[in-house]
């Protein structure tokens, strides 16, 4: 099971979900699921302009999501929230299609950009890794504040002057980086689960604020080692694991939180 | 060239699925937005996402699997109130993703089928089954006809539940067919555009129309009609796209989506 050739793929799933746990807690806490699920999609457009125009894929996948964010923040100015996330989402998956069809790889690439090939990452994959797991929790640690009573109260935001606008763009920056960075280990698609499984379920259990973010980037850990490891033993792709536990977990959670409402009211989300 | 654009069977069958598609999207998504259930509609459409590729691995119809699943995914959703289906969905829309997945790689190594992730996720007009123009048609109408039976109380619903309650339409009976009819729309988008571009249809004609227009049924009208007109203009330069690039053919829903969006940006110029 941690035969060399397989060791990498054990790093850089564990540093993308150190991030993504990390990042999932705010993703949660805000509400911005569909914003979540539809940002990573710039990666489609970002790997094949990258292939076709032969860019670095770091270069592509960062030019990609910075655009995903644009065009996002564009949209919602005149639409409601949902629809501009569905319209963005249809714009990236569009323009994905388009780059993949030209660059000629088509076929081969599409089912890891959906759905990640962890196993086939090298040590190449390693450093934009690691500078994920260092960057995400950061800037996200310095935008704490901000972010957090924006999400909790977004009038008591306003009273102690945090801005909130420039909160949120920075927010789904990184929102889009991380999904980028993430794209060899989860996919373009179930990213999402990795991110919203376990921060959902550890805001429906912790009580404070930062036992949540604890527990959703321990839980994060746990299950992206939990789908590698059924992944290695069943010989089954790691991102039906992924997505399936993440739901589980979730479920779980939501579950024993009705079972016992009571004690769950103070700092709970 | 245009005598051997309509001439081609599969250029015809390409058209009666994207037209139809585009149609019965078109009209249940001005109601998707107005209830804000984008989400919804898409996690939908993942979920059926699964129901394509298993119809690949057992090779039956695929507008068989896509709409099987995407019934079981509304079974799923309905009964949630709306602030809670947002999390309903983001499960479904994961477990629904991750099966699509497993069942994938099963098509690919087991029965060998080339291309399977493409096929399901960004369509395959063009080479759909001969007869499967006409089943689309007739879906598509029989979508409609629930429609218009339901259209009052869910219109009514829609904008405003609470007066809805009041003159005693069941709002909640009303929420799940709803939800069976979005599950037939994403269905019959996914046979046009692919599962996951499905989105593209659903929500970019009517949010368009709803830009051009406040009342509901002229934005349904609208919608329906930017959204064939969208689908056709899709489906006309992808064939044109042959010339382009001798020998390749630009992916239709690619076209198709392109003509969504840029008839969006144009509703949102005029409008500023």
């Amino acid at each position: 099971m941690f035969a060399p050739y397989l060791l990498d793929g054990w790093i850089v799933a564990t540093l993308v979900a150190l991030a993504t746990g990390f990042a999932g807690f705010f993703v949660v806490l805000r509400r911005e699921a569909f914003a979540a699920h539809a940002l990573p999609m710039a990666a489609f457009p970002g790997a094949a302009a990258a292939a076709l125009f032969g860019l670095a894929q770091f270069a592509g996948l960062t030019a990609a999501a910075l655009f995903g964010v644009l065009l996002l923040l564009w949209l919602k100015r005149g639409q409601r929230n949902d629809a501009a996330t569905a319209l963005a989402l249809a714009a990236l998956l569009g323009l994905g299609a388009l780059f993949l069809s030209l660059s000629g790889r088509y076929a081969n690439a599409v089912y890891g950009l959906l759905f990640g090939q962890v196993f086939a990452t090298g040590p190449a994959d390693i450093p934009p890794a690691l500078a994920l797991a260092i960057l995400v929790p950061l800037t996200l640690g310095l935008l704490f504040r901000p972010l957090l009573l924006g999400a909790l109260s977004p009038d008591l935001a306003r009273l102690r002057g945090l801005d909130g606008a420039w909160s949120n763009v920075a927010f789904l920056a990184i929102l889009a980086m991380a999904a980028s960075f993430a794209l060899p280990v989860t996919g373009a698609l179930l990213v999402f689960s990795l991110m919203t499984g376990p921060a959902g379920a550890a805001c429906a259990l912790a009580r404070s604020p930062r036992a949540a973010l604890l527990l959703s980037i321990a839980l994060a850990l746990a299950l992206i080692w939990a789908a590698l490891a059924l992944s290695i033993l069943t010989g089954w792709p790691a991102g039906f694991f992924t997505g399936v536990l993440a739901s589980a977990l979730y479920l779980a959670a939501r579950i024993r939180r009705t079972a016992r409402p009571a004690r769950q009211s103070r700092g709970s989300v | 060239m245009l005598d051997g654009f309509f001439a081609s069977g599969v250029v015809q069958n390409a058209l009666l699925i994207s037209g139809a598609a585009a149609f019965l999207s078109g009209i249940i998504g001005v109601f998707t937005v107005l209830r804000g259930q984008s989400f919804a509609g898409h996690a939908l459409a993942d979920v059926s996402s699964a129901g394509g590729a298993l119809s690949l691995l057992l090779g039956i119809n695929s507008m068989l699997g896509f709409f099987g699943l995407g019934l079981l995914g509304s079974l799923g959703l309905a009964g949630r109130r709306r602030g809670d289906s947002d999390l309903a969905a983001g499960i479904l829309l994961g477990a629904g993703l991750g099966f699509t997945a497993l069942l994938l790689h099963f098509a690919v190594s087991m029965r060998g089928v080339s291309g399977a992730a493409v096929t399901v996720m960004f369509g395959s007009l063009f080479s759909a089954p001969p007869g499967a123009g006409f089943l689309v048609l007739a879906s598509a109408c029989v979508g409609f006809l629930v429609l218009i039976a339901i259209h009052r109380p869910l219109l009514l619903a829609s904008l405003n539940e609470e007066l809805a309650i009041l003159r005693g339409a069941k709002t909640r009976l009303l929420a799940g067919l709803f939800l069976v009819l979005l599950a037939l729309a994403v269905t019959l988008s996914a046979m046009s555009v692919g599962a996951i571009l499905s989105t593209a249809l659903l929500i970019g004609p009517s949010a368009a129309a709803l830009r051009l227009t406040r009342r509901p049924f002229a934005a349904m009208a609208l919608a329906a009609i930017l959204g064939v007109a969208c689908s056709w203009g899709g489906v006309a330069l992808a064939y044109a796209s042959y010339n382009w690039t001798p020998g390749r053919v630009w992916p239709v829903s690619f076209f198709i989506t392109a003509c969504i969006l840029l008839t969006y940006a144009a509703s949102s110029w005029r409008r500023a």
